[in-house]
């Protein structure tokens, strides 16, 4: 049984967002859509987090912000770019100092387009991360065991 | 007989041969050979005296005559060097009491009876094991942190001679007071550690050094003042000259009350109790094996010691309040004032005066229960705070810093310097270990006395010490990034000295109800002729015990841990913005920036002069006002 | 001797199950506070197992060991008082506890987790005082310090130490980690920056930590049961009745109040202690 799908933890970084998908994002969490009823929590911390929600593009101050909170993250994971900055850079994609969408630095699982994202086009994008993240999970469990296998116990790895 | 000649004379005898050693080697070989020696005549006098104790009377007048040649020669010191750095008070000081004392002296003390000048009891024996082990290891500490010392202070001036010789002389003066019976012996011996003390601090002949050996003498001459004070107040108007009897003499109505006070404040000074504390501090100045000898383990016992031998006596009358609130107040304001304090050497003196305020208080109320708790409190803290101190000097000397922010991820920097700090901070407060089974037993005691005032004392005050320890143990145990580790230059006299100590204190946690049947309340039961039940139950000597087995595990269990970890070594969270490692990262301008964490110090809300003045205006208050209420009779 | 091994081996195996429950009940009741559906109520239990199966990262190789001791410990502590032991090695042991996963924040050695820990050992000194108090108050009712010997009491304690009660409840906040006190880390879906103290730890590592509150929150509880339950049978119904009461009020007050700052978290704590806690046992001393 999974409890993976039944408790996703969410990170939301703003990107170069112009707020717009970020009030969005915290309106999933208000009374009228609730995500908590899924076990959504939204953690502020990418340790503890399971899905990466980055709203806005990357740009050349941000770049190693976002690879750093991705590589932060425990496995399994998954990335769901929300709004059309995030996925493609939108309009500012031609700014100088603006690389595009998230995917020019991490792999994104989900998209979510609109300007902004409707809180229910952004549930809709988690629920359909979820279904990700569990085959990452398995996936996960499979290399686990292998290298378990592989790895006899060692004392060298102190510190 | 002969070991107690052994004890007193034979550290004087090494003092006085390693004053005209000046070669190295030598004073190695002498230094280890007579800590040896003092380690086994202190277990054989235990061994020796363990069943019958010992009461010596020595009617001889030539020692007493001795006496007065030699403590007038060190007053003459005192006035020399008081001269030479333009002091006045200490000179106006010992004139008085070394006068009084041999007026009293010729005229007076032959008529009062003395049976036992030397008594050996199981408390005697506590003190004796403590000096003797714990002051010997130290000794054979600072053979090589002196060297090391001169080593970095090429701008002080070596004199390593009259530093060993000054260790040792003062360890014989401790035996002294402690196998004395006869407060006039006493006394004697009690002077002899104020000026060893004073000589110690003022070792590097700096202007501060200086300044504050001065400070300790003044306070503990009006200590020794107040001591000669009450010996002959009892010589005069009770007629007695010995410790012993004050009890005795208490329990059959005779009215004390004075000569209590006296020797109160006596004791107070020499523990560097609130209003005399500043000495303490001051003494830190001073190279730190001195500062475990003396200032944590051993002559701020004295003080502990005296008041304890009268607190039964205490406990009878408003010399006991006067005891009991110096110990309280000093207790809770020094363990906050300890919060503000980053330097390791400052934070240890803070936690000493607290400590020691809290065996005060103890010794104050003076019940059963309470002396009990004070004379574990003695044992555990001797050790424990002896280890701190000998640890710190170590990490300073190699790390040039003994600053507590610095000591940030010793874990990494000096793993196994580490390991004996995290030994000695837990022997300071952690349950199950030593220092908190006797504060779980003072604080039985205090609420059992009823003393409401002071169990709130106790109450705020642990939380306290377990705040400004907490912390120190949360800067050792931060892992930094290997590359900052320090070679690591210790000697094999330092490996025995702390090595030692960090067993000690362990072992001590699960010897303690031993202590407890064996030296603690034998000597209570005579004390007090009742005989009690255990003051911590058995069922609960067995839980701590197995909380200290689960403890002790934990090295075992960490290494399981690390070894069946797969975990995937990430950076630490800083907004994203580490640069690389745990160590840098990008700041608001985008520049490189070295992460500094520090711990909280609350300066603004625990302020060191600001506590340290509301402690001296409160305990002069109660001491003078008791002092006169005292003195006028009126109760 | 059986009772008291039966009711350890109970709280040790059925405590995380009741822990999780009402930490479950809790957040649902929050959700309907503030208007909102609320996750499932077995969603704390989801939480924990998910994170058993993450994969577990780390900034070094020993901090997670520090919180596997603080589990350890918790347990032992709450084994301790279920048995009946001494009420001070309880608190005592707690101590010794919370200072274990206060010195695993201070090893991953991150600001926010540093910052956190510095912030757990602030509320460690802010309400220790009244816990011990607390327990002296017992012991000064009861002649014991003896948690079997406490609950055996002729009336209820509550009715000698109405200040200590108070007080004792006034830290609650801070032990169970809920508004306004809720410094060093927040609890569940509560919006925070970052997570304090458990910064640094994920997966299994964060799932002990979370299992040691559904222990600790436990006996936490029954520290109240033991001021409403006295010799009558059946008066551990009252007893009940008043932790449910206390944690439905804590819930209330973690809903309606914003987190303040430190000082005023610390320095209200202690005047509370020695307001209270004082006159408490000043009446009391008076009395005798």
């Amino acid at each position: 049984m999974s409890f993976l799908k039944k408790s996703p933890w969410i990170i939301h970084y703003d990107g170069t967002s112009c707020n717009g998908c970020d009030i969005e994002v915290l309106a999933c969490l208000t009374p009228l859509y609730d995500v908590e009823r899924f076990g959504v929590v939204n953690t502020g911390n990418p340790k503890h987090a399971d899905i990466l929600l980055i709203t806005g593009s990357v740009n050349e101050q941000n770049k190693d912000v976002v690879w750093q909170i991705f590589n932060q993250m425990a496995n399994p994971k998954v990335v769901v770019a929300v709004g059309i900055c995030a996925t493609s850079g939108g309009i500012f994609a031609e700014c100088y100092n603006v690389m595009g969408g998230v995917d020019k630095i991490i792999p994104v699982d989900v998209y979510v387009p609109g300007c902004a994202a409707r809180p229910e086009s952004i549930i809709d994008g988690v629920v359909k991360a979820l279904d990700i993240l569990e085959e990452k999970r398995v996936a996960l469990a499979r290399r686990r065991r292998k290298a378990r296998k592989a790895r006899p116990v060692s004392l060298t790895n102190l510190f | 007989m002969e070991s107690i000649l052994l004890l007193i004379l034979f550290p004087l005898f090494t003092g006085t041969i390693l004053l005209f050693v000046k070669n190295d080697s030598l004073r190695k070989i002498i230094v280890r050979l007579a800590a040896l020696i003092l380690i086994a005549v202190s277990l054989l006098t235990t061994v020796r005296y363990f069943n019958d104790g010992l009461t010596l009377a020595l009617h001889r007048e030539w020692i007493n005559y001795g006496m007065v040649v030699i403590e007038s020669i060190l007053a003459i010191v005192i006035i020399a060097l008081s001269i030479k750095h333009k002091k006045h008070l200490p000179i106006l000081l010992i004139l008085i009491q070394t006068s009084l004392i041999n007026w009293y002296e010729f005229t007076h003390s032959h008529e009062v009876e003395i049976k036992a000048d030397i008594v050996i009891d199981r408390f005697t024996l506590i003190m004796v094991l403590i000096t003797g082990v714990i002051g010997s290891l130290i000794c054979v500490y600072a053979l090589n942190y002196m060297k090391d010392y001169h080593h970095h202070h090429q701008e002080v001036k070596d004199r390593r001679p009259f530093f060993f010789f000054l260790l040792f002389a003062f360890l014989s003066a401790m035996f002294g007071i402690v196998l004395s019976n006869n407060l006039l012996w006493m006394y004697f011996f009690w002077e002899i550690t104020t000026l060893c003390s004073f000589l110690l601090i003022g070792y590097t002949q700096e202007e501060t050094a200086v300044k504050n050996a001065f400070k300790a003498l003044i306070m503990n001459l009006l200590g020794g003042f107040g001591f000669a004070a009450g010996i002959i107040y009892l010589g005069y108007a009770v007629g007695t000259q010995e410790l012993n009897q004050l009890p005795v003499l208490a329990q059959s109505g005779i009215d004390l009350l004075i000569p209590a006070v006296l020797l109160a404040i006596a004791g107070v000074s020499k523990s560097a109790q609130m209003p005399f504390s500043s000495w303490l501090l001051g003494a830190m100045v001073a190279p730190t094996p001195s500062s475990a000898l003396l200032h944590s383990s051993t002559m701020v016992k004295a003080g502990v010691y005296l008041l304890i031998r009268i607190a039964p006596i205490l406990g009878f009358n408003v010399a006991g309040i006067l005891v009991m609130m110096v110990g309280g107040i000093t207790f809770l304001l020094a363990s906050l004032m300890a919060i503000t304090q980053s330097d390791g050497k400052k934070v240890l003196a803070y936690s000493t005066i607290s400590n020691l305020g809290l065996i005060v208080a103890c010794a104050g109320i003076g019940s059963y229960e309470s002396i009990w708790a004070g004379m574990l409190l003695i044992i555990f803290h001797a050790i424990a705070k002896s280890l701190m101190f000998l640890s710190v000097g170590t990490v300073e000397h190699n790390m040039g810093s003994r600053d507590i922010e610095d000591m940030h991820g010793l874990i990494i920097k000096l793993p196994e310097m580490a390991l004996m700090m995290t030994i000695g901070i837990a022997g300071m407060f952690l349950a199950p270990f030593g220092m908190l089974v006797s504060k779980w037993a003072a604080l039985k005691a205090f609420i059992d006395s009823d003393n409401i005032l002071i169990v709130m004392i106790l109450v705020f005050g642990s939380a306290a010490t377990l705040f400004y320890w907490t912390k120190w143990l949360g800067k050792l145990v931060a892992v930094l990034n290997k590359i900052e580790r320090i070679p690591s230059k210790l000697t094999f006299d330092e490996w025995i000295a702390l090595g030692t100590h960090a067993v000690l204190t362990v072992v001590i946690c699960f010897a303690f109800p031993l202590i407890g049947n064996q030296f603690i309340e034998p000597y209570l039961n005579a004390q007090f002729a009742v005989q009690m039940d255990a003051v911590i139950s058995d069922g609960n000597i067995k839980i701590m015990s197995m909380m200290l087995g689960m403890i002790l595990l934990i090295p075992l269990g960490l290494l399981g841990f690390v070894a069946l970890k797969e975990d995937r070594i990430v950076t630490s969270y800083m907004g994203g913005v580490n640069q690389g490692d745990n160590r840098y990262f990008t700041d608001a301008l985008g520049n490189r920036k070295k992460m500094y964490l520090s711990n909280w110090y609350m300066e603004k809300y625990f302020s060191e002069t600001r506590l340290n003045t509301i402690g001296i205006i409160t305990t002069s208050a109660v001491i003078v006002v008791i002092f006169f209420m005292a003195l006028g009779g009126v109760l | 001797m059986t009772g008291s091994t039966l009711s350890v081996l109970l709280y040790i195996f059925v405590g995380p199950i009741v822990g999780g429950l009402i930490s479950g009940l809790d957040r649902k009741i929050t959700a309907r506070m503030q208007g909102r559906y609320g996750p499932p109520l077995l969603q704390p239990f989801y939480d924990v197992f998910k994170l058993l199966s993450k994969e577990s990262i780390a900034v070094n190789g020993i901090q997670n060991f520090f919180i596997f001791c603080f589990l350890i410990f918790v347990v032992f502590t709450g084994s301790l008082f279920f048995m009946g032991g001494d009420i001070l090695l309880v608190i005592f042991a707690l101590t010794l506890a919370s200072i274990f996963m206060v010195l695993g924040a201070y090893c991953a050695n991150s600001p926010y987790s540093s910052i956190g820990a510095m912030r757990e050992l602030l509320q460690m000194m802010a309400y220790e005082p009244m816990v011990l108090l607390t327990a002296i108050g017992f012991y000064v009712v009861t002649k014991s310090f003896n948690i079997t010997e406490i609950m055996g009491f002729n009336v209820p304690l509550v009715l000698y130490l109405p200040g200590i009660f108070l007080g004792f409840a006034y830290i609650l906040t801070m032990k169970l980690r809920k508004s306004p006190f809720d410094l060093s880390m927040s609890h569940h879906a509560h919006q925070e920056v970052v997570k304090g103290i458990t910064t640094e730890f994920s997966g299994s590592t964060l799932a002990m930590i979370e299992i040691a509150h559904w222990y600790e929150n436990l006996f936490l509880m029954g520290f109240i049961f033991l001021f409403f339950v006295w010799k009558m049978p059946g008066s551990w119904l009252v007893g009940l009745g008043a932790c449910i009461i206390m944690y439905f009020i804590e819930i209330v007050l973690d809903n309606a109040s914003a987190r303040v700052k430190w000082q005023l978290a610390f320095s209200s704590a202690w005047i509370v202690a020695a307001a209270l806690g004082f006159t408490n046992l000043l009446i009391l001393f008076l009395m005798k």
